[in-house]
């Protein structure tokens, strides 16, 4: 589903950028192999100068794995990767591109204030230590030692350090993991601030909620590949569809194309599974001008869709795992 | 986009080896960590007093003050080598290589930190030597100090080989009775005149060995000066070697 070019709540953005800017990000074809897993498979993407792209999938998509490749942390398998027209490595040379880690990436000896100062030595130019402390909102803390900060104050004191080169394009790795609601919206809070200054900004996460809340576009991922790609709207649209099943021997999916509102047909057997933004039209369809029976109409929750789009396989088996799993 | 964004006039800092910042911030970051200071300046102190300034003639003294002021040093630049594990333990590494800091720069601010930072214990037990009547001539306390000093940047490469093949937060727990062994065959913790010919042999092949000969040369004038270059460089380049080897498998890996 690629519903990019009609995609009008994140356009605006991307006509103010001047014509001819390299996007900020670029894959293609993206794949990282770790032995005989294939962690990325295939993965394409591409972000525009301004967006706040939200990189949403269940643990184990492949997003740490594509993050990592284009941070230049690791070399993909296969496939092609820009960021903002260089290499990674170059990128973060030229410090267009920082990061803020899920954990790790701190030295517990020293203070918030010391930290940023010397992430600021090994840049050849950044912006003040006290503008950055200042704005992820932990001036007052700067002579805190790191080992005694919260796990928010950590995950600000990133967000310091990320901000020091003024970087063109800002990954967020899980960045509010493990953190209580008050640090969660303190730190996107000062995200949200900072991305208000044209930023483009690229966050993964596994919350349905802060994707929704904080981004202009979803980008969903499972098993290594883009599943969908939307403005929060279209996701979330997706996600409040409904599900007709029915038995229909013989069905092919073709025959349920012209039926408007499906999203999409999953024939197992003798059943056909629609997905439907209009179940009433296809519910319609089916008992008028199909010999199918035995008519089903479920709506699908939040998290019911979330798990049916990132399941590699169909939906019939994602519904099965889920009840063995339930009645374990 | 970026015109959008505000630049204002930051900092500019040259892309010298040395990153004075860092070495700063890594020195204070070493001394104000308890365990360290215990290891490379309380133990060292204790061991004199414990066994140096029992000696009886003031020239005894002033070989216990050296032989604890070569073992100061060794631990203090092994502790700031194997820091390097720690860092890799946390993921700082990882967040260095977000940053265009270069691995050469990494490795001889390490370094430096670690000559710093062994001037302490070496400075604390000259001075100790001094008031507990130590007896030497100027060019033994001078040269011995340097060279105590000086030879113990073999362990700082030591120790960032262990740091590197250590996977551990507790580097130096595993380091500490290491070291304590190559001070003993050294001859730090009692003179190699006690050990049998064939543990001299042995005992002249370990890394402690040829700083230890050549900090006391000029108080006893004795030892094979020879023998303790050749020894000093030796293993100079095989911890050297290691760590570049080591540094070089831990990058590929990420």
């Amino acid at each position: 589903m690629d519903t990019t070019s009609s995609a009008p709540s994140f356009t605006p953005s991307v006509e103010v950028v001047a014509a001819g800017a390299a996007p900020a990000v670029h894959l293609s074809g993206l794949t990282k192999h770790f032995g005989s897993v294939r962690a990325v498979d295939g993965l394409d993407l591409v972000v525009q100068p301004g967006e706040v792209v939200a990189f949403l999938g269940p643990n184990g998509a492949g997003k740490t794995s594509t993050i990592d490749v284009l941070l230049g942390l690791s070399q993909p398998t296969g496939g092609t990767v820009s960021i903002c027209g260089t290499t990674p490595r170059a990128a973060v040379a030229n410090g267009w591109v920082s990061a803020v880690m899920q954990t790790g990436g701190l030295l517990k000896d020293l203070t918030v204030g010391e930290t940023v100062e010397l992430t600021a030595s090994l840049f050849p130019r950044t912006q003040p230590v006290d503008v950055v402390l200042r704005r992820a909102g932990i001036a007052d803390i700067a002579d805190r030692r790191v080992a005694k900060c919260s796990g928010g104050q950590q995950q600000r004191l990133r967000f310091a350090m990320a901000l020091l080169p003024d970087p063109r394009l800002l990954v967020l790795d899980e960045p509010t993991t493990g953190m209580d609601v008050e640090g969660r919206r303190a730190f996107w809070a000062a995200i949200r601030d900072d991305a208000g200054r044209g930023r483009t900004v690229l966050f993964a996460t596994h919350y349905l909620e802060e994707a929704d809340a904080y981004a202009d576009r979803i980008v969903l991922v499972a098993g290594g590949r883009v599943v969908a790609d939307g403005t929060a709207a279209e996701v979330k649209a997706l996600s409040t569809g409904r599900t007709v099943r029915a038995t229909w021997p013989g069905v092919r999916p073709e025959d349920l194309a012209a039926v408007p509102g499906v999203d999409d047909v999953q024939v197992t057997g003798d059943t056909v599974l629609v997905r439907a933004s209009d179940s009433d039209a296809v519910a319609r369809f089916l008992l008028t001008r199909s010999p199918a029976r035995d008519v089903e109409i479920t709506s699908r929750g939040l998290e019911d869709a979330f798990i049916a789009l990132t399941t590699p396989t169909t939906t019939t088996a994602t519904t099965t795992t889920t009840t063995t799993e339930d009645a374990r | 986009m970026t015109t959008t964004l505000q630049r204002p006039a930051g900092t500019e800092v040259p892309r010298a080896v040395l990153n004075p910042t860092y070495l700063r911030l890594d020195v204070r970051r070493v001394l104000r960590n308890r365990r360290t200071v215990v290891f490379t300046l309380v133990m060292p102190v204790a061991f004199y007093f414990a066994f140096g300034v029992s000696q009886e003639t003031g020239a005894d003294r002033a070989y216990a003050m050296l032989s604890f002021a070569v073992y100061g040093a060794m631990v203090a630049a092994t502790s700031v080598g194997a820091s390097v594990a720690v860092e890799r333990a946390g993921g700082w590494s990882r967040q260095l290589r977000l940053t265009p800091l270069r691995p050469v720069t990494y490795v001889a601010t390490k370094v430096v930190a670690a000559a710093v930072v062994a001037v302490v214990p070496v400075a604390v037990q000259l001075l100790l030597g001094a008031v507990t009547g130590a007896r030497a001539p100027v060019r033994a306390w001078v040269v011995g100090g340097v060279l105590a000093w000086l030879g113990s940047l073999v362990f700082a490469a030591f120790g960032l080989a262990m740091g590197y093949l250590l996977p551990s937060e507790n580097t130096m727990q595993v380091l500490g009775p290491v070291l304590a062994l190559f001070a003993m065959l050294g001859g730090l913790f009692v003179p190699l005149d006690f050990f049998s010919p064939t543990l001299q042999t042995v005992a002249s092949f370990t890394p402690a060995y040829g700083v230890g000969v050549l900090a006391h040369h000029v108080l006893t004038g004795s030892g094979a000066v020879l023998g303790a270059v050749v020894n000093v460089v030796a293993w100079t380049v095989v911890f050297v070697a290691a760590s570049a080897l080591l540094f070089r498998r831990d990058t590929q890996r990420v």
